[in-house]
């Protein structure tokens, strides 16, 4: 759209470039936010406003302190490594048993798919307060509220529908005669899964399991009804911190989760672009 | 051709059941895990909106003996009695504080009641109490000689009810058992601000994600993905940071004000946080992602050229895209509309964060109930509500615009 055509009327025009302001200023009010709590996480003064020294870029009005803050708070560091517990076990069951189940769901045989499916798919619609409370209720015949195998089995639970997504996705590509050909040459459907389904939909697979691990990592509602104070995670403690005392230790926090965010994006992208090639779709 | 026999069929009959199996044995470990980690404990909130045991479990035997009763004038003595027994064996195992809430519920007022007589027949003697524990009951509080009371205890220990869906729709029981409206009327209203609420973060959303999907969708694919990063990155980012970085922003000592402030637009900080505004504002830059992938996929997929040719025919850009665009583009907005509305009506963190008290939503009642109020029961009949809410518009969903149209980044 380097060029406007000839027949363009000036009331065209204004029309051509007014939607280019428009555009601009909803990305500008999508990033906007993200992109000032950036150099705020910085800020030497326990403020969220932008002080005179940090706006004539003045060194000393930058600090790392915010950050030096998360590094010296014994909650902070047992909040992270909470996420990552349950986010990466959270994930792998997602994983595991999502795959297996969108082999099967994939299959032209499979009986009652779309209400299975729907069931599987369930959690992703359901609101979450919905389902913090119901798991609060039937955890507690558990003794699973309090515990991280509560939290794990509940992220995981979450988590699985954007495995089937995924996964389901890669499948649709995949070409069934091989399965039938593993299986004619005598080997047991499962290791016809491992040794050539699995390496074909691997990115997928990987993908998937980022969604899932993601899910589980950002989760708080099911964290703040089902966790004790030693499954605090890293939302569960911002969403404290906002409650309660605020400060810049939360910028330096979610500054290193907008970082992580966007390794995570470029990685699934990059992902996305080897399974479509994988496929021959590209 | 050689021609199939009945042999054949049975072969072929018993081929495809051990194909189906095999299909299903791989689906059998993650359903499993789904119906107990997912589906009972969303049975189990159902089951919860209608069945609460906890004063059939704390007074059987008199409960068993209030049935006889006919609900006019006092029970008889022996009843009484028997509730006085109670009442010191609950306030001895500290059960009384349960059973004050429960009775509570039926009868406002009654928590203290219950707490006082408890305390004072902590200490009773059994057998002085096994005699005449009626009137050493009646003597604790006069409202023990109402019975409105009794009726509310009986009403109380109904183990099955539908009590806690009519408050969540704002009515109840009076003493003779009709449904008549509360006086304080508070969901219905709260359902309906819900509503708007998440009407208004649609319309947003819309509002705003047309323009950018329809620029995109214009430009040449190497714009266009250099600009999908832009939406993408806050979409990826924790909803936790970016309800961060909208309290950062609007602050009274935030960058907003401040902004303001240093532009001479106002002379003191104004309230930007904690009230509705807030949370429409945080909810639809949250949301606007969900809107904007879905209309990107459809408007991609629209040729250019049908927009150029009503436009080079004389027809003016507004009508071209009136009575072209925009339905060719429907199903995209639709499908992101209703999936912002339904995400919206059932948000609880960033009402909860930056909603203030007029800002917030259904979700937060709910939670509400679950953790400040200890009511779980009226909690999960809210809960099915909600549910029952979401399941149609998702029903409405599948059928208008169907689920294979979601796509996931």
């Amino acid at each position: 759209m380097s060029r406007l055509p000839d027949y363009y009327t000036i009331w065209h025009k204004a029309g051509h470039y007014g939607l280019r302001v428009m555009a601009a200023l909803v990305l500008v009010f999508l990033m906007m936010p993200i992109l000032v709590i950036m150099p705020l996480s910085f800020n030497a003064e326990p403020f969220f406003t932008f002080t005179q020294g940090m706006l004539s870029l003045d060194p000393d009005a930058y600090s790392t302190r915010w950050y030096q803050e998360i590094v010296d708070d014994q909650k902070w560091r047992i909040a992270i490594r909470n996420s990552f517990l349950v986010g990466i076990a959270a994930a792998s069951i997602a994983t595991v048993l999502g795959t297996l189940a969108a082999v099967g769901l994939s299959s032209p045989f499979m009986p009652y798919k779309r209400l299975i499916t729907a069931l599987l798919l369930s959690p992703m619609i359901v609101p979450l307060i919905i389902i913090a409370a119901g798991m609060f209720f039937f955890y507690t015949q558990f003794n699973l509220v309090g515990t991280f195998t509560g939290l794990i089995i509940a992220h995981a639970a979450l988590g699985v529908p954007f495995v089937i997504i995924t996964v389901t996705a890669t499948l649709s590509g995949f070409d069934r005669s091989l399965f039938v050909a593993g299986l004619s040459l005598g080997a047991s459907p499962l290791k016809v899964f491992w040794d050539v389904v699995i390496p074909l939909i691997r990115p997928g697979v990987i993908s998937g399991g980022l969604f899932a691990f993601v899910t589980s990592f950002d989760e708080v509602v099911l964290v703040l009804f089902l966790a004790g104070p030693e499954q605090r995670t890293i939302p569960r403690q911002m969403f404290s911190g906002l409650r309660e005392q605020i400060n810049p230790t939360i910028l330096a926090v979610a500054t290193l989760l907008v970082v992580l965010s966007a390794t995570m994006l470029f990685v699934l992208e990059a992902l996305r672009r080897r399974s479509a090639r994988l496929r021959g779709q590209e | 051709m050689p021609s199939l026999n009945t042999q054949d069929a049975a072969n072929a009959r018993r081929q495809l059941r051990r194909r189906r199996r095999q299909a299903f044995l791989f689906v059998v470990p993650l359903l499993v895990f789904i119906l107990f980690a997912f589906v009972a404990p969303i049975t189990t909130m159902l089951f919860r909106s209608v069945y609460n045991p906890t004063v059939a479990e704390l007074v059987p035997e008199t409960l068993e003996m209030l049935e006889d009763w006919s609900g006019e004038g006092l029970p008889d003595e022996a009843t009484i009695t028997r509730f006085a027994v109670d009442m010191k064996r609950m306030a001895n195992d500290r059960t009384s504080g349960r059973l004050a809430d429960e009775i509570n519920r039926a009868l406002p007022g009654m928590s203290s009641v219950v707490k006082s007589t408890a305390r004072g027949l902590r200490r009773a003697d059994d057998a002085e109490l096994a005699a005449n524990g009626a009137e050493m009951l009646l003597a604790e509080n006069e409202r023990w000689a109402k019975p409105a009371t009794w009726r509310a205890i009986r009403s109380a220990g109904q183990v099955y009810t539908s009590s806690y869906y009519l408050t969540a729709v704002d009515l109840e029981y009076d003493s003779e058992g009709e449904i008549i409206m509360r006086d304080t009327q508070i969901y219905k209203q709260l359902y309906t601000k819900t509503l708007k609420m998440a009407l208004i973060i649609t319309g947003l959303t819309m509002l705003l994600g047309y323009p950018l999907a329809f620029y995109m969708s214009q430009a040449s694919p190497a714009t266009a993905n250099f600009l999908m990063v832009f939406v993408l990155l806050p979409f990826w980012t924790s909803l936790l940071v970016r309800t961060t970085a909208w309290i950062a922003l609007l602050q009274a000592g935030g960058v907003v004000n401040s902004t303001l402030l240093w532009a001479g637009l106002i002379n003191q900080p104004i309230e930007l946080l904690y009230n509705e505004f807030s949370t429409i504002l945080a909810m639809t830059h949250i949301l606007l992602p969900f809107m904007v992938l879905p209309l990107y996929a459809v408007m991609r997929g629209i040729d250019a050229s049908f927009m150029r040719a009503a436009i080079s025919m004389g027809s003016n850009p507004i009508g071209a895209w009136y009575k072209i665009y925009l339905p060719m583009s429907l199903p995209g907005l639709s499908a992101g509309a209703l999936l912002v509305f339904i995400i919206s009506v059932g948000y609880y963190i960033t009402p909860a964060l930056v909603g203030g008290t007029d800002g917030q939503m259904i979700s937060n009642i709910i939670a509400f109930h679950m953790q400040v109020s200890n009511n779980w029961e009226l909690a999960a009949a809210l809960g099915s509500l909600l549910l029952i809410l979401i399941l149609v518009l998702y029903w409405l969903f599948d059928r208008f615009v169907g689920t294979d149209n979601l796509k996931l980044g």
